[in-house]
């Protein structure tokens, strides 16, 4: 189950439709074996996140999802008693005749009134294999949690003050992520291996789209990638990751489109580009330059560019 | 593990410390325990263990490459890095030694070559009559005309000023007993004192942290005479406030929030010396508009960040960019300042190209021309109004005519 090489780890990858280059598979089996959390950082929509979804499948246990915002909690981070059963519980136990504020207290601050959130969820290892913890755009969360994380990350324990600290006998596999919308603190990111994942090449990308979009035709595709890498190179607000050729890749689809064209591009390019000002440079003129080489370009045999 | 690779580990380690990357004994631990995993020999395997466990910034993965490739083609030989090795590197990469660069930039070299002259730098007029100045008059007096001895009055002064950025309402709840949250555990956990009766309800609000401030100031030869006030000036805002990012830009756009980190003022203008390209040059307010709404919005505009561009304006670049960019500026911020050092000269009017595009977008328009309109720029941020003003619409793409607010 837990890869024994660098390649292994590739080969697994692979198997499950994630085209990894050397450097990640290298991060992601050294944070296996050291037993480190991976720091993912990479512009959107180049594949972070499902490095965590892929990991999770390959290692045949659970993903445990923690979406950061600003103001996360330990409420919705860790635990919550569940207020409205324990308050009915009170009132249950007040008709039983129940007096003893003591045995009452017992009562309701049981485990069995925990509403366990994601960190908690992490620290159990269901059927023996600890599970993914993926904490999903770190940076959009405040200071405040980061420093709980960091508290966490060092000793895997959490004490909930009504019952007790709890301990992971395993840690979970944890990847981190970050948009880079503010700057994580050194601290945290110095526990941490960290791989900065950048644009895929142009055989890369259509390696992933390939496998992740199996029914575009080849032609269609290796269109697509080098047109997208194309208007990479172009100065934009934001350029496109992987997941907008992916979305174009399935809109074209669904299009029937069998080719690229200008007329198609015009109409799709709002899929690939999220800023108007961006649509509006691109569109025209500057696509059709762009779709001359991309045509080209996909044209040539591999290694030729 | 063989002993001299544990020597040359260590030794690589230093290398890059010295190229100005931080790597901590817990980082160089990791990739000692790492190698255990990666088959001798691998290169490839080596080179990215090393670099995911010794690196964690990804500005410094550059620099890194380079030391890499050029530490372990040859590990025994050591010694000094060869000169070059790091100077070809684009941007910003913070270094501390091997830079012919002009170093002294207290104040900032003009334009010919420095020759290691030891004479007073052009911004500061000679030690004439006044020797000391009443610190009411050094309030009103312009920066261009301080004596070096009123500069050094000056710093001691805005060291002292309070920098209280208005704040706003974060998402984050705390205790508070005027809340609109109920606070339902704290609540409940009371309850319990009176058998499960909620005789008081408690309850959470917002918590509230300063505005985040991000800083634009223009380095050209047009600004040259305000440069190391206002330098001064950055630095001690830098020191009193946690989130303040700095940029300066003539002709490019350079960050400087990590130079400015120094305690020490002349180190921290040192660092800014070896940083900065485009001392005293010209200005193309524009394209370093584009540059910063392009790389840098989306990292440090979060969280209704406040803006400041000190600048006089003078624009010699495309003024239709420059006037998309102050749009797009303006549209990603909380609030957009302008501090203009000739806004303080009885007379001035903002007649300039560049000031007219720019002028539409600003929410306000201050001098920053003596200590006395610092004072003035620090009681305005401490009370920001809590909503933001109207944005202007994007097919308002006119240069208007007119006045400021």
């Amino acid at each position: 189950m837990f890869p024994r090489s660098i390649d292994e780890v590739m080969e697994a990858l692979k198997v499950h439709r994630y085209i990894a280059d050397r450097g990640l598979a290298t991060a992601i089996f050294l944070a296996l074996r050291l037993g480190r959390p991976l720091f993912l950082e990479g512009e959107p929509g180049v594949g972070k996140t499902e490095v965590a979804k892929v990991l999770a499948d390959l290692l045949r246990t659970e993903l445990i999802r923690l979406q950061c915002y600003e103001g996360l909690d330990v409420h919705s981070a860790v635990y919550e008693w569940d207020y409205a059963r324990q308050i009915l519980q009170i009132r249950m136990l007040e008709a039983s005749g129940e007096r003893d504020e003591v045995r009452i207290r017992q009562q309701i601050f049981s485990p069995a009134f925990l509403i366990k959130r994601p960190l908690l969820q992490a620290l159990e290892a269901k059927n023996g294999r600890p599970p993914v913890l993926l904490i999903d755009e770190l940076d959009r969360a405040d200071e405040e949690f980061e420093a709980f994380l960091l508290e966490l990350l060092s000793d895997w324990q959490i004490t909930i003050p009504e019952i007790g600290t709890v301990r992971a006998e395993q840690p979970p596999v944890v990847v981190i992520t970050s948009n880079r919308t503010r700057e994580i603190h050194d601290a945290l990111k110095r526990r941490c291996l960290y791989f900065w994942i950048d644009y895929p090449s142009f055989e890369k990308e259509v390696q992933i789209v390939r496998a992740r979009i199996p029914e575009a035709p080849e032609r269609l595709t290796r269109q697509i990638v080098a047109f997208v890498q194309e208007l990479r190179r172009l100065d934009l607000y934001k350029l496109p990751g992987v997941a907008e050729t992916l979305d174009w890749t399935a809109a074209l689809l669904a299009l029937d489109q069998t080719e690229l064209d200008p007329a198609v591009i015009d109409e799709t390019l709002g899929v690939l580009l999220k800023y108007q000002d961006d649509v509006l440079k691109v569109r025209g003129e500057i696509a059709q330059d762009l779709l001359t080489k991309a045509l080209l370009r996909a044209e040539m045999p591999s290694g030729n560019y | 593990m063989a002993g001299h690779l544990l020597d040359h580990l260590v030794r690589f380690g230093r290398t890059l410390r010295a190229a100005g990357v931080p790597i901590t004994p817990g980082q160089m631990m990791n990739l000692v325990r790492a190698l255990e995993w990666i088959p001798l020999g691998d290169r490839e395997a080596f080179y990215h263990a090393a670099r995911c466990t010794l690196i964690c910034r990804h500005e410094d993965l550059e620099i890194f490459d380079r030391i890499f490739e050029w530490f372990w083609r040859n590990p025994l030989m050591g010694g000094q890095l060869p000169p070059g090795l790091l100077s070809t590197a684009p941007g910003p990469i913070r270094r501390r030694e091997n830079r012919p660069r002009p170093a002294e930039v207290g104040h900032p070299p003009s334009g010919e070559p420095p020759t290691g002259n030891p004479e007073a730098p052009p911004v500061i007029l000679a030690d004439r009559a006044m020797t000391y100045s009443p610190i009411e008059l050094l309030r009103r007096k312009q920066f261009e005309r301080f004596s070096e001895e009123e500069i050094q009055l000056a710093r001691r002064l805005m060291a002292r000023l309070r920098w209280r950025i208005s704040e706003r309402e974060t998402r984050r709840l705390r205790p508070g007993p005027k809340g609109e949250h109920l606070d339902l555990r704290r609540t409940v956990r009371r309850s319990m004192r009176h058998y499960g009766e909620w005789v008081r309800l408690l309850w959470r609000t917002r918590k509230h942290k300063p505005r985040p401030l991000v800083v634009l100031c223009d380095i050209s030869g047009s600004m040259e005479r305000y440069a190391r006030m206002l330098l001064h000036f950055l630095h001690a805002l830098s020191h009193t406030r946690r989130h303040v990012e700095t940029f300066v830009f003539g002709t490019r756009l350079t960050r400087i929030t990590r130079c400015l980190r120094h305690r020490d003022l002349d180190e921290a203008l040192r660092e800014v010396g070896k940083t900065v390209m485009d001392w005293s040059g010209g200005t193309r307010i524009g394209e370093c508009l584009h540059v910063f709404n392009r790389d840098w919005a989306r990292r440090v505009l979060g969280r209704g960040a406040v803006v400041m561009i000190i600048s006089d304006g003078w624009d010699r670049g495309d003024v239709e960019l420059l006037q998309r960019e102050m749009e797009r500026l303006q549209k990603s911020c909380y609030r957009l300042i302008w501090l203009n050092p000739l806004l303080g000269i009885p007379g001035y009017q903002p007649l300039t190209r560049g000031m007219q595009a720019a002028l539409p977008y600003i929410d306000d328009f201050l001098p920053v021309h003596n200590l006395a309109s610092l004072e003035q720029l620090a009681a305005h941020l401490e009370q920001l109004p809590a909503r933001r003003s109207a944005r202007r619409s994007g097919l308002a793409r006119r240069i208007p005519q007119g006045e400021p607010e």
